[in-house]
């Protein structure tokens, strides 16, 4: 069952400015809630961001409210999804809401983000929760500090609801190699999230909160936005700091977005991008205001992506992908060619070399970032009577065996008389990948692909088949290689649970063009009539 | 902070190696925030590079077999840099401070935190490597050298593998004349960046050691040498002649009781005329210059007295501890094949890239140094004595140019520094710095007492009053009215006085015992209250005695 998709009708066009344009030092101007008449927003009715923040300060609503309506939500869905490792307390969570009302009720400035609900992959420190990284060697640290990220989301008055599942250390592809849990997806309770971020896509999917934070290593956002049928973004690499995101490899690492439609995705990721002093690899350059420019579906021209240059990469609809899959992209390609694109099939040699090379530099960059979990410091210690036990055994019974596989494999290929055919090797693979992107890229404006070779699928089915698990993220790793940003949004189904199952169409951009990759993603998601990608299990309960 | 605890690595004190023992106490984990062993915060004096060698603690085995061997000696040191902060974060550096008192998420190696490199750190590298005579790469990258041990916070230490900031120079140096004498110039193979690692505190009774982070983090500079020394002199002298340029450059106080300069040498031997070399051995624990030099003979000896009797296959690749009070080194553990440390690029930071223009800034910025020095004194005609006296401290250094430049007469500086100055430093055990005496008050002392303001007896004594007190030449002078007399008449009248007030020895004088001259003129020189001008009292003395009266 392929969900044929029509281009929505296309009425007259008129600017649409969001409230939150402009730069200013708290990176969105701050409105002082009595000094402006309050308009509602044309795009509130795609961003939950812009919808709670037109509420609040039109007080139609109140952040208790909205917060009491996720919070509802969360408490009915969590016990079947298990998106979270760790909830704030509903007290906590209502308090800074009644924070947010107050300062609404003395006509004081809020942030841009105020009452907006965030969930945080568990990988992501922060200071007064937890964070474990989805493994029993951190059970119970809590950092002392928060990530930048979730720092800069605090700072404009977002309100962390909770610490999402995730494969151990971002390990996986399923979140099935979470120390703790098994998160479920909300399309279909028996099937995977995917992952790693499973967690943080399962919770936007159900609306469990507004937005959430994940990290993409090699895909951990985009292949679980595929699976959870929510909008998920991979910034280019040094477009948010890692500061506080616990390394897994770090010359791929990169925190992600989670939204239920594009807008909030960019909403989001402009609120956390930016150069940060605490994190050397992070770029210095301007961070535009993402969705500024983003039109309303009433305002779009007929073919408002008239001569956009699209490139489907032919090696992703090849065999191994599922047929259903290959469909929905096909769809996805003539929708972009109705809006205007002009879509042609761009090949990248280089592409399945992507795979082996990932795992390699990925397994040699952790095998040293997870030196650090030693059991003298923090987490848990064995107790042992010698130094080499304690660190055997405290390693030993803390990491999960995904986790040592990929510690065995890293220093396998970093060690002497190996490192030159192994982790040398890889790195001129990821150099002849780079270039090979880059010639693609400039041809074209954006490239496209599946996120994954296949939709959502059941709990267990691969958790044995370590190379069928790696397999999957074909679509995903040559995006973390070349250090590119990448957008998935859902376009489409296919069949399985009660209502088919979503998948993800995969958006390429050149690097720090997210601003591109947005608006595209924006325009083609607003045009897709008649689909809500909201999951059967909440349709009913859905925040408005 | 509060929730990330240190907890005790319970391990032997006496091995600082993995294979040691821990042991809980009641099943329980310590927190280490405490501190078991308070250290002195009392900062040890710069003293100057100085080898001091005790003949009889050396070598006992005969000269005879060693003088049938070659020793090839290379040297690893470690430098502390004295940034103000750490090579990866903000934390300050102060040696001596209470244990993990000057830590934070990131020298802790805590999940999450990234390292961003303290700029100083390449420039001072950069300033090191230049004055090295080093080719400089201008662009190198930081690596991670991998290994496990409590006091490495990360598993891995930041560090420089195969590009290292600077590579191929080399040091030239003096060699005492107490040991023959001579010029060396020894090969620098290269200069690299990295961390230092935290220490392990011991406890008394040996059951469980803690971990103190205050150390880690902190930026070093490795400085390899070529194998190009053939005996402990020169060890120890290229090991104080890299303390003189850390220390004029002002990159690191070098002190080695502090471990800001750390050296590690590799020594192995061969029989004279052969080519290939031999075994090679590492010396670890050399807190002094003269450690260095006798450990260095001792394991000549060692090594020449297994090989001259047929056991040279005990002399095997290990590494060996030099124990001060035995006077000997012992094994600390044998290298079973080399280690792998598994080095790959920090991805974390970004690459290290120089452009031409901060090099020659720096370059130009550079002070004159120990060698330049030394080349200077000799050519303004300095004994080689002299010369290694005055380069040897970078402060004494500045304080002699700050004379002679002034104008000083060289010679007289020179000794007043060498002579009463620096017995009185000694004495007081001050360094040159902390004495009161101003560089322009000793010139103009060496002009009173040149140009005859005031005799050099009157010198010597104020300058001892300079050197504690303070205060100027000329004002001391004046206040005390010491200025010499030099009037002929003055001179003649105090004659005339203690002539007629002796007619008795003036009697057995002028009857034949000349020797009486130096009563009479001590006698002037007491009414003068020294003042009186020597040279003219004695010329006016003799006229005056030899008058027909
Ligand atoms: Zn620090």
């Amino acid at each position: 069952m392929l969900s044929t998709i029509q281009p929505s009708r296309c009425l007259s066009r008129f600017p649409v400015h969001l409230p939150t344009c402009g730069r200013t030092k708290s990176r969105f101007l701050r409105v002082v809630s009595s000094a402006q008449p309050v308009t509602t927003a044309p795009l509130a009715d795609q961003s939950q961001i812009l919808s709670i923040r037109d509420s609040l300060l039109s007080r139609h609503l109140s952040a208790v409210q909205v917060a009491d309506s996720y919070l509802g939500r969360l408490k009915q869905t969590e016990p079947q999804i298990g998106s979270f490792l760790h909830l704030s307390e509903p007290d906590k969570v209502l308090k800074q809401a009644q924070e947010i009302d107050d300062k609404i009720k003395r006509n004081e400035e809020v942030g841009p983000l105020a009452g907006v609900l965030v969930a945080v992959k568990d990988n992501i420190c922060t200071a007064d929760m937890p964070s474990t990284g989805g493994s029993h060697i951190l059970d119970g640290y809590r950092p002392p500090f928060d990530a930048t990220a979730v720092k800069r989301l605090k700072d404009l008055g977002a309100i962390v609801v909770g610490k999402t599942n995730l494969d151990e250390f971002g390990m996986g592809s399923s979140t099935e190699a979470s120390a703790f849990k098994v998160t479920a997806n909300p399309w279909d309770l028996s099937r995977v999230p995917g992952g790693s971020s499973g967690g943080s896509a399962a919770a936007v999917s159900a609306r469990q909160c507004v937005v959430s934070l994940g990290s993409d290593t090699g895909g951990s956002v985009r292949q679980p936005a595929s699976f959870c049928g929510v909008a998920g973004l991979k910034p280019t690499y040094g477009r948010v700091s890692r500061f506080g995101l616990m390394a897994y490899a770090s010359s791929l690492d990169v925190i992600g977005c989670f939204g239920s439609s594009v807008a909030d995705t960019g909403i989001l990721l402009h609120a956390i991008s930016g150069h940060d002093a605490l994190d050397a690899t992070s770029s210095k350059r301007e961070v535009p205001d993402f969705t500024s420019q983003f039109l309303s579906a009433s305002s779009l021209k007929s073919r408002p992506l008239e001569g956009l240059r699209v490139g489907l990469i032919r090696e992703t609809v090849d065999g191994g992908v599922d047929s259903g899959v290959k469909s929905a992209i096909q769809g996805a390609a003539a929708h972009l060619e109705q809006l205007g694109s002009i879509v042609t099939e761009v090949s990248l040699p280089s592409f399945s070399l992507g795979l082996p090379a990932y795992y390699i530099l990925a397994s040699s960059e952790s095998s040293s970032n997870l030196s650090r979990y030693d059991g003298v410091r923090y987490g848990n210690q064995a107790s042992c009577d010698e130094l080499n036990v304690l660190y055997e055994d405290s390693r030993a019974k803390g990491f999960g065996s995904e986790v040592k596989m990929r510690i065995l494999m890293g220093t396998y290929a970093l060690s002497a008389g190996y490192y030159d055919a192994y982790y040398k090797r890889a790195q001129q693979v990821r150099t002849i990948i780079q270039k090979s992107f880059k010639a693609a890229l400039g041809e074209n404006d954006i490239l496209i692909s599946p996120a994954a070779p296949s939709a959502a699928y059941k709990i267990g089915e691969k958790r044995n088949d370590p190379l069928a698990m790696y397999a999957g993220d074909i679509m995903t790793v040559n995006v973390n290689l070349a250090g590119l940003p990448a957008l998935v949004l859902p376009c489409g189904f296919v069949e399985g649970g009660s209502a088919g199952l979503p998948v993800g169409l995969q958006m390429i951009g050149a690097a720090f063009d997210e601003e591109k990759l947005l608006k595209v993603g924006h325009i083609f998601e607003q045009t897709l009539q008649g689909h809500k990608f909201v999951p059967p299990l909440i349709q009913d309960g859905v925040f408005a | 902070m509060a929730s990330t605890l240190f907890r005790t690595i319970q391990i032997h004190p006496f091995l600082l190696y993995p294979t040691a023992i821990c042991r809980r106490r009641n099943g329980v984990l310590y927190c280490t925030m405490k501190s078991t062993q308070t250290q002195t915060a009392t900062q040890e004096k710069q003293q100057p590079p100085k080898v001091k060698v005790s003949q009889h603690t050396q070598s006992k085995t005969p000269d005879k077999i060693t003088r049938d061997y070659e020793a090839i000696i290379g040297i690893e040191t470690h430098v502390q840099l004295s940034t103000l902060t750490k090579a990866f974060c903000s934390c300050p550096y102060n040696y001596g401070s209470q244990p993990n008192t000057s830590i934070c998420p990131i020298c802790m190696g805590l999940p999450g935190a990234l390292p961003v490199l303290n700029s100083k750190v390449i420039e001072f590298a950069v300033k090191l490597g230049l004055a090295l005579n080093c080719k400089l790469s201008l662009n190198s990258k930081f690596d991670r050298k991998q290994y496990f041990y409590p006091d490495l916070p990360k598993g891995y230490q930041i560090s420089q593998f195969d590009i290292p900031i600077a590579t191929g120079g080399y040091i030239d140096l003096d060699l005492p004349l107490e040991f023959g004498g001579g010029h060396r110039k020894f090969g620098i193979t290269r200069v690299h960046m990295e961390e230092d690692a935290g220490k392990l505190l011991h406890s008394g009774n040996g059951d469980y050691s803690q971990v103190d982070l205050n150390r880690a983090g902190v930026p070093l500079l490795e400085i390899v040498s070529e194998p190009d020394m053939r005996t402990g002199i020169e060890a120890a002298e290229y090991a104080a002649e890299l303390q003189r340029v850390v220390r004029y450059l002002g990159v690191s106080n070098g002190n080695m009781q502090e471990g800001s300069l750390r050296c590690d040498v590799n020594v192995s031997i061969r029989p004279v005329g052969q080519s290939e070399f031999g075994t090679k051995v590492e010396i670890k624990n050399l807190n002094s210059f003269s450690s260095i030099n006798r450990a260095i003979d001792f394991e000549i000896s060692r090594q020449a007295l297994l090989h001259s009797q047929g056991h040279d296959d005990q002399i095997v690749q290990e590494t060996r501890l030099w124990e001060e009070g035995a006077q000997k080194t012992v094994t600390m553990r044998k290298k079973e094949g080399l280690a792998d440390y598994r080095y790959f690029p920090e991805p974390d930071l970004p690459e290290v890239i120089l452009t031409q223009e901060y090099v020659d800034g720096i370059r130009n910025s550079l002070p004159e140094l120990p060698e330049m020095k030394r080349r200077r004194y000799e050519k303004m005609g300095l004994s080689m004595q002299d010369v290694l006296f005055l380069a040897n401290d970078v402060n004494v250094a500045e304080y002699f140019d700050a004379t002679i430049s002034r104008g000083a007469d060289i010679k007289l500086a020179a000794n007043w520094i060498m002579g009463d100055i620096a017995a009185y430093m000694k004495n007081e055990k001050l360094s040159i710095n902390e004495i009161k005496l101003m560089p322009e008050e000793l010139v103009e002392l060496i002009a009173s007492i040149k140009g005859g303001t005031i005799s050099g007896k009157i010198g010597k004594e104020i300058l001892f009053e300079l050197l504690a007190k303070g205060g100027t030449v000329k004002g001391l002078i004046e206040e005390k009215d010491l200025v010499q007399i030099v009037d002929p008449v003055e001179i003649g009248k105090m004659v005339d006085k203690v002539l007629s007030e002796n007619p008795k020895q003036l009697e057995q004088y002028r009857g034949g015992k000349t020797k009486l001259q130096g009563f009479f003129a001590g006698q002037v020189m007491k009414i003068s209250k020294g003042k009186a001008n020597p040279v003219l009292l004695n010329k006016i003395l003799l006229e005056k005695l030899n008058a027909k009266s």
